[in-house]
């Protein structure tokens, strides 16, 4: 079919989003429509000792200043638990957190009168090291239950010794999506009392859960619409906007519309969770792993957030892709004054990545092999079983894999390539046109990555998505309508969706409704999961639309199919599709069947470093993944290389840096992202060894890069300059003060 | 806010002797940034993009008088031979939309400590042109910036123009950033030799309140190369030089880098400027003596 599945088909939006003509959430316009703005605590933890919203409420052109005594219903929210107040309740816990909000006839004017309510602070002591929090019983608790959200032990086998150990202790800075569209939406009220809210989102159907109860309105009375999204991560899993727009719409009786500025929106969404990390590693002379203890510390700052499944990822894959039979495993999750942490791209399994390759690089060292074979020598394979005990029931051809990632051909051009008559190609070499060096001091480093990604929910979510086909005959052809709620996020399911489509009904013309929330859950796009499980839900649906169609057509062989539409009307269906079942971790030993899809990328960075000063140039990335099933080759390296690139930032430069609970950085002048002269060209291949268990045998795509570069990239620098590089990102004075243990 | 558009210098001049609270504006690339982020906002801004003689740049003898309109863009375009460190740090500004609009004017009048012209200015020797009703005067580079983000521009003083010597040797330009594009400095510095005065310039970024000359670095290195015979440069020379002009630095810890980093970067990327100057220098190439009299146009608008 052409256009259908395995096509690099086009997405509808790319023009315009290159050509600048895209509506995103922040372009959302209404006659009469208000601004909303928030004020937000300058400290991370205090008491709210009185507040007066007079000096807001008097300034002209103000319609509405809201406290928490304004919130219609439910006080607090959460996905996971229920422990974030819509706006503050007598105390903050972060820096940045909601304390009233204000509509006005002008965002200037809303941000003024937010800005002139009086909020009298007890500034208190606010607790920022995770490992106080976690094990200090003195440390005082941000939340009443203490600061422990979750403890997740992996215990399997008894030896705990062996002919080689490596120790090690490492630290992953706290990373953000850093999404260039901000948090956005527009609130209408609506005549039966309820809001129609328009917003950029990864789940229309877990805000709406959340909202309503806010709101004290049913579900069916707070309808939402996605708005144009400027990029997720993660990040729009959590609320920002939705319920304060929404009080102040349905206060006031008019639309309002909320829109984040840049550095207002580093506060508005949680962040990867930073890790502190102490493994060690026991094996054979010669490189075959008897055993693996970990302790897996992840901050996840003053609320919930996703912080009870980071830590689930990290724990059942806290060793990864590797055989081992003796696991010790002790993963925390923990409350603390620092800004809030959660979902974003590779959760969990990102952190503990970066870990454990760098404890199998020291391995290698230790056993005198290359990192290729010490990864080789440990791989799993279909039939292997993890940490957790679950079996590896579909292919994992991880040896392979590493194999062919390490016989592809290396950059020929020497470290500084591109001199001639005229002098380097400065953009060739680290610092890039700033000139920090002509070559003097560049040394190459080559480094590998591996990574295991869980795809969909795990630990016996209820995870499933819901998709509604229509077959009609418009003019002389027929035409196939797809619904769903999926958030389309940058990832590129609209696209997929109408290739299905395409793909099961034979028929070219699909169009793919705007996603609301008149259709059933889709689930959120995240955990690589919308492929596989909306993908699934609209197969599913245009099967019985076939299936019906075909009964049709039995009956009036003579028609055609246009015929047929016009005869007997549109067919439709609606289908909910479900992987199969995951089930919980025991909670003392961490077994159990907890995923049910697990995906594997491999790295091989190439960097130069100038020694001396601590930049960093990479050369080249290249990567193996296995997907099971091409949808759409084009979408698909996109995928990879994004993917790639947000960690090789976390390698070498993002960060949010927070100093006492207060970020230092909330910009895009210092929150640094790679540019295009930071990322270099891909060498990509991208197996297909179908997962007989998913729809058409695909693999989830995108997350499982984001995993592997960013250990593929610090092996690679330390190569080239041989210091340990224990915390990533890693900074330019990390490598060039230490010159002492560089061999 | 008000927004002033005079449509001629002496207009302009007028507008900000009555207004003196007035934010001039340029390129904007600064002034607009401050803006959006509510960081205070101007009374007034005084619109100075319509003033056809801003843009225009002119050799007038061994001097190029850079109009304050002049974009980096440009500057790169047409004066890299004529002024190559000052072309090399433009080309280290932003990326290229910042680069069509933003100015070197513009970027004293912010005067941050880290912004990219200053040190090939100051390495260079450049002097600033102010204009008021009341007059016009020149202002030696290494008396312009007070402070951070403070300058030497009396409230009704406008920057007319840049007034950069034509290089008589080698200059570089360089800058630490933990990116290979669009960063703002961590540090860095420029020298430029002025071979017929047998004098070395200097200039140290990002590692002090203000933008600063290495004194002690510029006296030690022109003491110590050998001009005449023209030998190759004894790395000790070049250490010392880098660890003088680490020296004369002043940088603190913050969220770009620490001090130490800045201090150790700032000798190392000495260290090396000095060795390819010296090396251009020795085999007459880079811009020397025969770009200063050499061809090109002698003017330049848009
Ligand atoms: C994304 C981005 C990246 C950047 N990267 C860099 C970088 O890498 N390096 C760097 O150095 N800078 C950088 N900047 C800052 C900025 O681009 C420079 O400082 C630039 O030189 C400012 O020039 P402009 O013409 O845009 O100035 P404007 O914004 O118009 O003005 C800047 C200041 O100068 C004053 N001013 C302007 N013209 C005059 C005049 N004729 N007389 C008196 N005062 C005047 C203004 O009032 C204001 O205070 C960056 C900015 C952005 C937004």
């Amino acid at each position: 079919m052409p256009s259908g599945i395995g096509e690099s088909v086009p997405r509808p939006d790319g023009n315009l989003k290159v050509s600048g003509e895209f509506a995103y959430s922040s372009d959302l316009w209404l006659e009469g429509m208000l601004w909303g703005a928030t004020l937000r605590s300058p400290h991370p933890s205090a008491w709210i000792r009185s507040m007066d919203v007079g000096p807001a409420l008097a300034m002209p052109g103000v319609f509405a200043v809201l406290t928490h005594e304004d919130v219609p219903g439910e006080r607090f929210y959460g996905l996971e638990h229920r422990d974030q107040p819509v706006l503050a309740i007598d105390q903050v816990r972060y820096q940045g957190e909601p304390v009233a909000i204000v509509a006005a006839d002008h965002p200037e004017t809303a941000r003024r009168a937010a800005a002139a309510i009086v909020v009298d602070y007890e500034v208190r002591p606010a607790v920022t090291d995770p490992r106080r929090a976690a094990f200090d019983l003195s440390c005082p608790a941000v939340h009443p239950g203490g600061n422990l959200v979750r403890h997740q032990p992996v215990r399997v086998g008894s030896t705990f010794a062996a002919e080689v150990v490596v120790t090690g202790e490492y630290e992953v800075g706290m990373q953000d999506q850093a999404f260039l569209g901000p948090e956005s939406g527009l609130a209408v009220p609506a005549e039966d009392g309820g809001v129609d809210l328009f917003v950029a989102t990864q789940w229309l159907h877990v805000d709406q859960g959340q909202v309503a109860p806010c709101l004290g309105l049913p579900p069916e009375k707070v309808r939402l619409t996605l708005a144009g999204v400027g990029g997720a991560f993660g990040a729009r899993e959590d609320l920002s906007m939705q319920v304060h727009a929404s009080m102040l719409a349905l206060r006031t009786g008019r639309p309002v519309k909320m829109v984040y500025g840049r550095e207002e929106s580093f506060f508005g969404h949680v962040h990867r969770h930073p890790a502190r990390m102490r493994y060690e590693h026991g094996a054979t002379a010669d490189g075959r792993l008897v055993y693996v203890r970990a302790e897996i510390l992840l901050d996840g700052g003053a609320y919930c957030s996703s912080t009870l499944a980071v830590v689930g990822n990290a724990a059942s894959l806290g060793v990864g892709p590797y055989e081992v039979d003796n696991v010790w495993i002790d993963a925390y999750g923990v409350y603390t004054n620092n800004p809030p942490c959660g979902a974003m791209r590779g959760f969990g399994a990102v952190q503990a990545c970066y870990a454990y390759e760098s404890q199998m690089d020291r391995l290698a060292a230790a056993c005198g092999l290359s990192p290729v074979e010490i990864r080789v020598r440990n791989a799993v394979s279909q039939g292997s079983r993890l940490a957790t005990g679950q079996l590896i029931d579909s292919p994992a051809p991880l040896a392979e894999m590493l194999t062919e990632l390490a016989a592809m051909p290396l950059p020929t051009d020497p470290a500084g390539a591109g001199m001639d008559g005229a002098g380097p190609d400065l953009r060739l070499l680290p610092g890039g046109v700033a000139q920090a060096t002509r070559g003097e001091g560049v040394r190459r480093g080559v480094g590998y990555g591996v990574g295991i990604k869980n795809i969909c929910f795990s630990e016996g979510f209820d995870d499933y998505s819901t998709a509604r086909v229509r077959i009609e005959a418009a003019g002389d052809e027929p035409h196939v309508l797809v619904r769903t709620a999926a958030a389309e996020v940058g990832q590129g399911l609209v696209t997929v969706q109408a290739q299905i489509a395409r793909t099961e009904l034979g028929v070219e013309r699909v169009t793919v409704a705007p996603a609301d929330t008149g259709v059933g859950s889709a689930g959120s796009s995240s955990a690589s999961r919308q492929s596989y499980v909306t993908g699934g839900a609209v197969r599913a649906a245009c099967v019985a639309v076939r299936e019906r169609l075909g009964a049709l057509r039995a009956a009036h062989p003579e028609l055609s199919l246009v015929e047929v539409l016009e005869r007997c009307g549109p067919v439709e269906e609606t289908r909910e599709f479900r992987h199969r079942p995951t089930f919980p971790m025991d909670p003392v030993t961490g077994q159990g069947n907890s995923h049910t899809q697990l995906a594997l990328c491999v790295h091989r960075a190439v960097v130069d470093v100038d020694v001396d000063l601590g930049l960093v140039r990479v050369v080249e990335l290249a990567a193996v993944q296995d997907v099971g099933k091409i949808l759409n080759p084009l979408a698909l390296e996109g995928q990879i290389h994004g993917g790639s690139a947000q960690g090789l930032g976390l390698a070498l430069m993002e960060e949010i840096q927070v100093r006492e609970g207060r970020v230092l950085n909330p910009s895009f002048t210092d929150y640094l992202i790679p540019t295009i002269l930071d990322m270099p060209p891909m060498r990509l291949s991208i197996l297909e060894n179908p997962d007989p268990h998913a729809p058409y045998g695909l693999r989830g795509a995108g997350e499982p890069p984001t995993l592997s570069s960013t250990p593929a990239v610090a092996a690679a620098v330390r190569a080239a300059t041989g210091l340990d590089l224990p915390r990533v990102p890693i900074r330019p004075e990390d490598i060039a003060l230490v010159p002492a243990s560089r061999p | 806010m008000d927004f002033l558009r005079p449509r001629t210098w002496a207009e302009a001049l007028d507008l900000k002797a009555a207004r003196p609270e007035a934010t001039p504006i340029q390129g904007g690339t600064d002034v607009m940034v401050e803006i959006n982020l509510d960081k205070g906002r101007p009374a007034a801004l005084l619109d100075l993009t319509p003033i056809p003689e801003l843009r225009e740049w002119s050799r007038e003898g061994d001097v190029i008088r850079l109009g304050a309109g002049v974009t980096y863009s440009r500057l790169i375009g047409e004066l890299e031979a004529r002024l190559p460190g000052l072309a090399q740090a433009s080309r280290t500004v932003g990326s290229p939309q910042i680069r069509n609009r933003g100015t070197v004017a513009g970027n004293l009048g912010a005067a941050s400590p880290a912004g990219d012209s200053h040190p090939p200015l100051l390495a260079c020797d450049a002097v600033v042109e102010a204009e008021s009703v009341r007059g016009a005067r020149l202002i030696p580079i290494g008396e312009f910036y007070t402070g951070v983000k403070r300058n030497a521009l009396a409230p009704d003083e406008l920057i007319r123009a840049v007034r950069v010597p034509v290089a008589r040797g080698p200059q570089y330009f360089s800058k630490i950033g933990t990116r290979n594009a669009m960063v703002i400095a961590v540090c860095s510095f420029s020298i430029a030799l002025h071979a017929a005065e047998r004098r070395v310039g200097t200039g140290v970024g990002s590692a002090a309140p203000t933008p600063r000359r290495a004194v002690a670095a510029e006296e030690f290195a022109a003491a110590r190369l050998d001009w005449r015979g023209r030998s190759p440069l004894d790395p000790d020379v070049a250490g010392r030089f880098g660890e003088l002009v680490a020296g004369a630095a002043a940088p603190i810890d913050d969220v770009r880098g620490r001090a130490a980093y800045r201090t150790h970067a700032l000798a190392v990327l000495a260290r090396r400027a000095l060795g390819w100057a010296w090396a251009d220098f020795r085999a007459g190439t880079g811009a020397d003596s025969s770009a200063g009299s050499g061809g090109g146009d002698d003017r330049g608008s848009q």
